[in-house]
């Protein structure tokens, strides 16, 4: 017996709104980015579990959330580089404390 | 002709320039370069002005038997195809004689001051302001129109303020000044408005048009009336009002007293001889106009000029300041020129158009003995360095030119004969009596009052009990002296002038003849104020005490200026200030600013409630954004 769909859409929920919540709470940039992170992986887990429970015999929810997980890696490498030259600059990642930029 | 009205364009064009000298250039100058400037500057405008009036009077003005206006104009400003106003300048007989007056008493005051002044803080300044004023004077009585009359008006104001208030150090002097430009420009807004009424209904400002008694303007029927007169009587009452203010004419005289806290020779040039006959020039200049128009108002002017002149005969006798005396006087005098345009009628045809050639020929003669005596007692200041009587006494034996100079103005003006005040106030006196022998009675009076209060004024000075000087007073050098006495020469010679044949109202030449009946009493009334004032004041007595004390309450009131000063300050202070001000300004503050300031409280609170919106802060955005995600995905689902 296969675990039914509905199981992991429930994980994906989860890891979805633990990862909002994470965005708009942390201060540190370092959380905020593993937040985005868990709210990429939810979606591609959805991506992946409706590709292979409604449209078992096709693709492309593979191949996306494939593509998904590149997008993700080069947005994280921008992100990680950003944030480093932040802390080299300002010796700090807290996001309420690094205001510079606004101006 | 043409080369006159040349002339006359440098006659203002030299003391204007000599200004913009003076003013941009004085403080990099010498006292005596700044001297000699505008001297020299004046000394050749005086000469154009008695070469224009020389030429004017014995060759191009006479047109037959008539004297033309001859004028000259450009168009300045373009209002209306009827109205536009112009700059030039104008010739006629009372234009050419005011400037032979205005040239030559403002060179004496040139001259004079080169020694009065001397070694003064802002000495350049004082000459650039002198050559402003006779500028402003000049281009005043060339005007060609009643709008560049108003201009320069206006201009005669302001160097008068400046010259008030030339001693700007001194707070009495900062407060003269400023009461003589308000007071006199709230007359000025009456003459605006005067001028706006009659403009709007005749459809010109030009002079030639508005006394031409052929013209249209005199046979149009206007009936409009504001308040049951006529706008007419409105327009040259309001004109009149300007003229009163800058006269001193009862009740818009009280700047002219205080006045006397500027330099004496400023004094002497703008407020004994130039610009206070402005009024009398302006309402001679409107003369046919107010006689065919309005002469009710004529009437009005008479009788308002003969309550001044008794006003300020009766006040001038009891004051104690040597130069407000004078001022006095100076008010009394122009009052006079006031009531004999008053009782004139148009025409030189027998006794008619006297009042008009008398008030002519008294501004003359005046300008020339007041100068006189204000010069004369610029003289006795500088020798005691004090402006009250009572540090004078017995000055003869140390100042003998100025005691003869002044003797001679003080004889001038009492009316005896053969000086010239005696030949002009006769002729007042005789238009009077053809007139109105309520107004004649009251001139009589004045007349016997002047005689008594100016030589009240030359006993106290040059008689009297001889003070004690701390150093002894010695005469002046030439360049005070010299003027005093070549005015005092002018003071004897003038009356002899056949004015008659030159300025009258209608241009025509007129006879004239000593009236007896008039001449002989005027001449004794004048006698007996000099006595009287002999006896009371020529040696040292209690006369003059016990006769103040008799007075009793006319005395305290005539020395307070009747009140006339306290009556303005209550009216003013408490009534306008106090009352009207008060509450309005407590409107202002409360009401109207409140109200602004409510809503400025509000929106300023509003946008800083909304500015956090635009936080920049990225996690706020998306919790917004989520939780309003939440709330639409609500709303969808139930």
């Amino acid at each position: 017996m296969s675990i039914p769909m509905e199981f992991y859409l429930v994980v994906s929920t989860i890891m979805f709104f633990t990862g909002v919540y994470g965005f708009i709470t942390r201060h540190n940039m370092l959380a905020i980015l593993m937040s985005l992170e868990l709210i990429l992986n939810a979606v591609n887990v959805n991506f992946v579990v409706f590709n292979r429970f409604l449209f078992p015999g096709q693709m492309e929810g593979m191949f996306f959330s494939i593509f998904s997980i590149g997008v993700a890696a080069a947005e994280t490498a921008v992100a990680i580089a950003i944030i480093i030259n932040v802390f080299r600059n300002m010796k700090k990642i807290d996001t309420s404390e690094v205001k510079n930029m606004k101006y | 002709m043409e080369p006159y009205i040349l002339i006359a364009l440098f006659i203002l064009i030299i003391p204007i320039f000599s200004f913009l000298l003076l003013g941009l250039l004085g403080s990099k100058m010498s006292h005596k370069t700044a001297g000699l400037i505008g001297t020299t500057g004046l000394f050749i405008v005086a000469l154009l002005s008695y070469i224009t009036a020389f030429h004017y009077f014995f060759s191009f003005g006479k047109v037959g038997e008539t004297y033309e206006k001859f004028s000259a104009s450009f168009q300045w400003l373009h209002l209306t195809d009827h109205l536009h106003i112009d700059l030039g300048v104008l010739l006629d007989p009372i234009s050419s004689m005011m400037l032979v007056v205005i040239s030559t008493v403002s060179l004496m005051v040139h001259i004079y001051s080169l020694g009065y002044m001397h070694g003064e803080k802002g000495f350049q300044r004082y000459y650039a302001f002198l050559s402003l004023f006779s500028f402003s004077m000049l281009g005043l009585v060339l005007a060609p129109n009643i709008f560049q009359m108003y201009i320069f008006w206006e201009l005669v104001g302001v160097s008068s303020y400046l010259l008030i208030g030339f001693y700007y150090t001194k707070p009495s002097a900062v407060a003269a000044s400023k009461k003589a430009f308000i007071v006199t420009r709230f007359a000025d807004l009456g003459f605006l408005v005067g001028i706006l009424i009659l403009s709007y209904f005749t459809k010109t400002f030009d002079f030639n048009e508005l006394t031409n008694v052929h013209g249209s303007i005199f046979h149009s029927h206007i009936t409009t009336t504001f308040m049951g007169f006529s706008v007419f009587s409105w327009a040259t009452l309001l004109i009149f009002m300007g003229g009163a203010g800058k006269s001193a004419m009862l009740p818009l005289h009280i700047w002219l007293p205080d006045a006397m806290e500027g330099p004496t020779p400023v004094s002497a040039l703008i407020h004994a001889a130039t610009m206070v006959v402005a009024g009398v020039y302006l309402v001679a200049r409107l003369f046919p106009f107010y006689y065919f128009m309005t002469p009710h108002v004529l009437t009005v002017i008479a009788y308002i000029g003969a309550a001044t002149s008794l006003f300020a005969a009766v006040v001038a006798c009891t004051q104690t300041d040597i130069k407000r005396v004078l001022a006095f006087s100076t008010i009394s005098q122009i009052a006079y020129m006031m009531v004999a345009l008053g009782v004139s009628r148009y025409g030189a045809d027998g006794e008619a158009g006297l009042g008009f050639m008398a008030s002519m020929f008294h501004l003359f003669t005046h300008a020339f003995f007041k100068a006189l005596l204000f010069l004369g007692a610029g003289a006795v200041i500088h020798a005691v360095h004090s402006n009250d009587m009572s540090d004078m006494g017995g000055l003869r034996k140390y100042l003998p030119i100025t005691h003869i100079t002044f003797l001679i103005a003080c004889l001038s003006i009492a009316g005896i004969p053969p000086f010239s005040g005696f030949f002009s106030k006769d002729e007042i006196l005789v238009a009077a009596f053809h007139k109105d022998i309520v107004l004649f009675a009251c001139q009589y009076l004045v007349a016997g009052l002047t005689a008594f209060y100016m030589f009240r004024l030359y006993y106290n000075i040059f008689w009297g009990k001889e003070n004690h000087y701390h150093h002894t007073p010695e005469e002046a050098g030439l360049n005070m002296t010299g003027p005093l006495m070549f005015l005092a020469l002018l003071t004897v010679v003038t009356g002899f002038i056949p004015f008659a044949r030159f300025v009258t109202s209608d241009g025509l030449k007129m006879e004239t003849e000593m009236v007896w009946i008039v001449a002989i009493p005027s001449v004794l009334v004048g006698v007996l104020g000099i006595v009287i004032a002999t006896i009371m004041y020529k040696k040292p007595t209690t006369i003059s005490d016990k006769v103040a004390t008799s007075m009793g309450g006319l005395y305290k009131a005539a020395s307070h200026k009747f009140y006339f000063d306290e009556l303005y300050m209550f009216v003013t202070k408490k009534i306008i200030f106090g009352l009207i001000s008060g509450s309005i300004a407590w409107f202002d503050r409360h009401v109207v600013d409140g109200f602004m300031n409510f809503q400025a409280y509000w929106s300023n609170g509003l946008s800083s409630k909304i500015k956090g919106l635009q936080s920049g802060r990225l996690q706020q955005y998306a919790w917004v954004f989520a939780a309003s995600v939440f709330v639409i995905a609500a709303l969808v689902i139930f």
